[in-house]
């Protein structure tokens, strides 16, 4: 088969007209990319969501006279992990793959810069946040283009009732469909006795302190609104401040109002707390709560996902965003570019967001306020202030802002979620922040 | 010069032709040919991997260049490196102990039943072994669950409190012990089933006319004829155990607080998941010494038997 390549001049027309046209007006027309492109996409929860993904591409695939084929690969038992790592290592492997959280600075040597990609991307779909361009952007360069499949927000989903019976807060009035957040009382302090509050009432907050991503997500968040990091952008160890010391303190009081299996927890387990009735709050995506309309409906129609609790240090919540990338070694790397560009537009990111039941989360600023959002219940309006419309807090991930080699190693060990669970467990504040601080030492090695 | 050579070639030709028609009648070449294939595998798929774990242990974090024993001198400076060691033998030599234990007794009684309905018996004792080890596991994972496990809703109605099979260090540790042993035991009791059906009858014939007592024909009889099977399969079981990867990853995922970290799932998290492959690498290539050392003493103890036999 005879294969046409785009030549790089003719695609960074093809992007530059994108920057300056309507949307109305298709990007790959002046890209005619040709050949064969083989694609690792992440394979999603939900299900019939990869039906949507696929069609768009073949929709692509057919303008552009590409011959596509498309690999789901699942993140369960970490296969798309071990596809990523096999791949980096035998130099071959898909032109597209999914990137997930920390992968692409890992990968960084390896990857395709994508600033022709990412930047235009910015001008016409708005700004992306800081956590995407921390996780994405290493040197000036985009390593990846931020993914709307699999991104997501893990902040509080709650119980309705619940909060309303046993803590008096009524979560929508604080978070209003339709409108902009009125949750200035929504602070740590209210967290802290409202998860007091449930607890004694038998309805803890699900929250767990494993070493899987849920629990060190939350972990992240209450962090740095204390403003605790562990290593500065610099890469100095500053375990030992107040904040931390704050940060911890605060943590310890509120695990005794967790359930006591916290930290065996797993990232199923938040979810089956929620379903099963037992919690009023669990830090997630909305799958749980889909799950829970599916088995339990009258658990789903008291859920309202929402916002984090403000700390001293300000309002932030946990975003983990998926990247598209190409490796240096792919054989149709225009073709790849113009892929990932065609996926990002917002009719592209509107079907895919649709199509997850509101689960996916785009990068970009403008797309914030699909209809899906505001649609999807019951309740209607549940997951409204999902993609954080007002940007009311500031998306972040655990362990920032450290250099992402130290921070992978201080996320995938989870040290934040073990420093709670041994303060808690009676180990001296000092030595935790010790222990800590050695772990750490050991992840700056080069 | 060519028409002199000419000759001596056929000559030379025809020696080759059959002196490789008798390299290919003797038995060892045969012999070879057969296992090439086996071969073949083994050096792609146990020697070459090997090899390449030893190349990348050898590299620096970002595998840009050669750093020889680093790896290893940085291994041994960190504190959960050591909790690692500890857990792998606790974990591996408590294991193997029960297993060995528990076989024992079970292929005593599985042999002392009448050979008509043994089968069925010697079937059912070898599930746990022939299930798939991650699919068993998950099975156990939701025995253990945290929130709703089947044991403790089973054990509260007897007054007993909810035990945090997965939450706590020591019933972690307890817990992947059992399910190893749970798997592992049905191999040991058909090992030792078939070194048991091997002891001549004579000789317990002649330790009763001796008037030995049931432990004495334990001691004195079946122990020492079945010394060598049980030194093979407590060095094959260690081995496995030692390796042992899935059981503690579906389980535990090596918390809480790395109290149920084991050399294969620490190299995981080390390597795969946090992206220093050379320090996974040296993580797992770590337990060769170990092994090495015991199956040196196990088997220099089998040959010293053997020659003594």
């Amino acid at each position: 088969m005879a294969s046409r390549k785009v030549s790089r001049r003719r695609f960074v027309a093809g992007t530059a007209a994108l920057s300056t046209a309507m949307v109305a007006a298709p990007f790959v027309r002046g890209a005619y990319a040709a050949g064969k492109l083989s694609l690792g996409f992440w394979d999603h929860w939900v299900p019939g969501a990869n039906k949507t993904s696929e069609a768009l591409i073949k929709e692509w695939a057919a303008k552009e006279k590409v011959d596509v084929t498309i690999d789901y690969i699942t993140s369960q038992g970490n296969k798309l992990l071990l596809t990523t790592a096999a791949e980096s290592q035998a130099k071959s492997g898909h032109d597209v793959l999914a990137f997930s959280t920390w992968l692409p600075s890992r990968y960084a040597d390896q990857l395709v810069p994508m600033n022709d990609v990412v930047e235009p991307l910015i001008k016409e779909n708005g700004a992306v946040n800081a956590t995407v361009e921390y996780l994405g952007k290493v040197g000036g360069k985009w390593l990846a283009v931020p993914a709307t499949i699999g991104s997501q927000m893990k902040g509080p989903c709650s119980r309705i009732d619940m909060l309303k019976q046993h803590a008096g807060i009524d979560i929508q009035a604080m978070y209003p469909a339709g409108s902009a957040p009125k949750a200035d009382g929504w602070t740590l302090d209210t967290f802290m006795k409202a998860a007091e509050a449930c607890h004694k009432a038998g309805a803890s907050f699900g929250i767990g302190l494993g070493t899987t991503s849920d629990s060190v997500d939350t972990a992240g968040a209450i962090f740095h609104s204390f403003g605790a990091q562990l290593v500065n952008a610099k890469g100095d160890i500053t375990v030992k401040s107040d904040n931390v010391r704050k940060a911890l303190d605060y943590y310890k009081r509120l695990m005794s109002f967790l359930p006591e299996d916290a930290p065996a927890w797993d990232d199923a387990s938040n979810n089956k707390w929620l379903v099963s009735g037992k919690g009023a709050l669990i830090m997630n995506p909305p799958s749980a709560w889909a799950v829970a309309k599916r088995d339990a409906p009258k658990v789903a129609e008291q859920c309202w996902t929402h916002g984090f609790p403000a700390g001293p240090a300000g309002r932030f919540g946990p975003f983990l965003p998926f990247f598209w990338g190409t490796w240096n070694f792919s054989k149709n790397q225009s073709a790849a570019k113009s892929l990932m560009v065609f996926l990002s537009q917002k009719s592209s990111a509107e079907q895919l967001v649709a199509a997850s039941g509101g689960y996916d989360l785009p990068s970009f600023a403008n797309f914030t306020t699909f209809k899906t959002w505001a649609d999807e219940g019951p309740p209607t309006g549940t997951l409204y202030h999902y993609p954080n419309p007002f940007n009311h807090q500031t998306l972040s991930i655990a362990a920032a802002p450290a250099p992402h080699k130290i921070a992978e190693q201080i996320y995938t060990q989870a040290i934040q979620t073990q420093m709670v669970v041994r303060h808690f467990k009676g180990e001296a504040m000092d030595r935790t922040l010790d222990w800590a601080a050695k772990e750490i030492e050991g992840f700056s090695r080069n | 010069m060519a028409d002199i050579a000419a000759p001596s070639s056929v000559a030379a030709m025809g020696d080759n032709r059959s002196s490789l028609h008798k390299l290919m009648q003797r038995k060892s070449t045969v012999a070879f040919l057969m296992a090439l294939p086996l071969i073949l595998l083994i050096l792609g798929l146990v020697a070459y991997p090997a090899g390449y774990a030893v190349y990348l242990a050898t590299l620096n974090k970002g595998m840009t260049r050669f750093v020889g024993f680093g790896n290893f001198e940085f291994l041994f400076g960190r504190d959960t490196f050591w909790l690692v060691v500890y857990q792998s033998c606790l974990f591996a030599i408590t294991a193997v102990i029960f297993k060995a234990i528990i076989g024992f007794i079970v292929a005593h009684f599985v042999h002392n039943i009448p050979s008509k309905g043994q089968r069925k018996w010697r079937g059912m004792l070898l599930v746990p072994w022939v299930i798939p080890p991650a699919m068993s596991t998950l099975a156990w994972l939701w025995l253990f669950d945290p929130s709703y496990s089947a044991i403790n809703y089973l054990l509260a109605p007897l007054g007993i409190d909810r035990i945090p099979w997965t939450g706590e260090a020591g019933w972690a540790r307890f817990s992947v012990i059992l399910v190893n042993v749970w798997i592992g035991a049905p191999f040991f009791m058909i090992m030792y089933l078939a070194a048991l059906k091997s002891v001549p009858e004579q000789l317990y014939e002649a330790a009763a006319i001796d008037g030995a007592t049931w432990w004495q024909r334990i001691w004195y009889v079946t122990l020492p004829m079945m010394r060598n099977i049980i030194a093979i399969t407590a060095l094959f079981s260690l081995i496995v155990t030692f390796a042992n990867f899935d059981i503690v990853r579906v389980l535990t995922a090596g918390g809480p607080l790395n109290s149920t970290h084991i050399f294969g799932t620490w190299a995981f998290r080390v390597g795969i998941e946090g992206g220093d492959i050379p320090l996974g690498a040296s993580v797992s290539l770590f337990m060769v010494p170990i092994l090495a050392v015991a199956a040196t003493f196990i088997l220099r103890d089998i040959t010293k038997r053997g020659s003594e036999v």
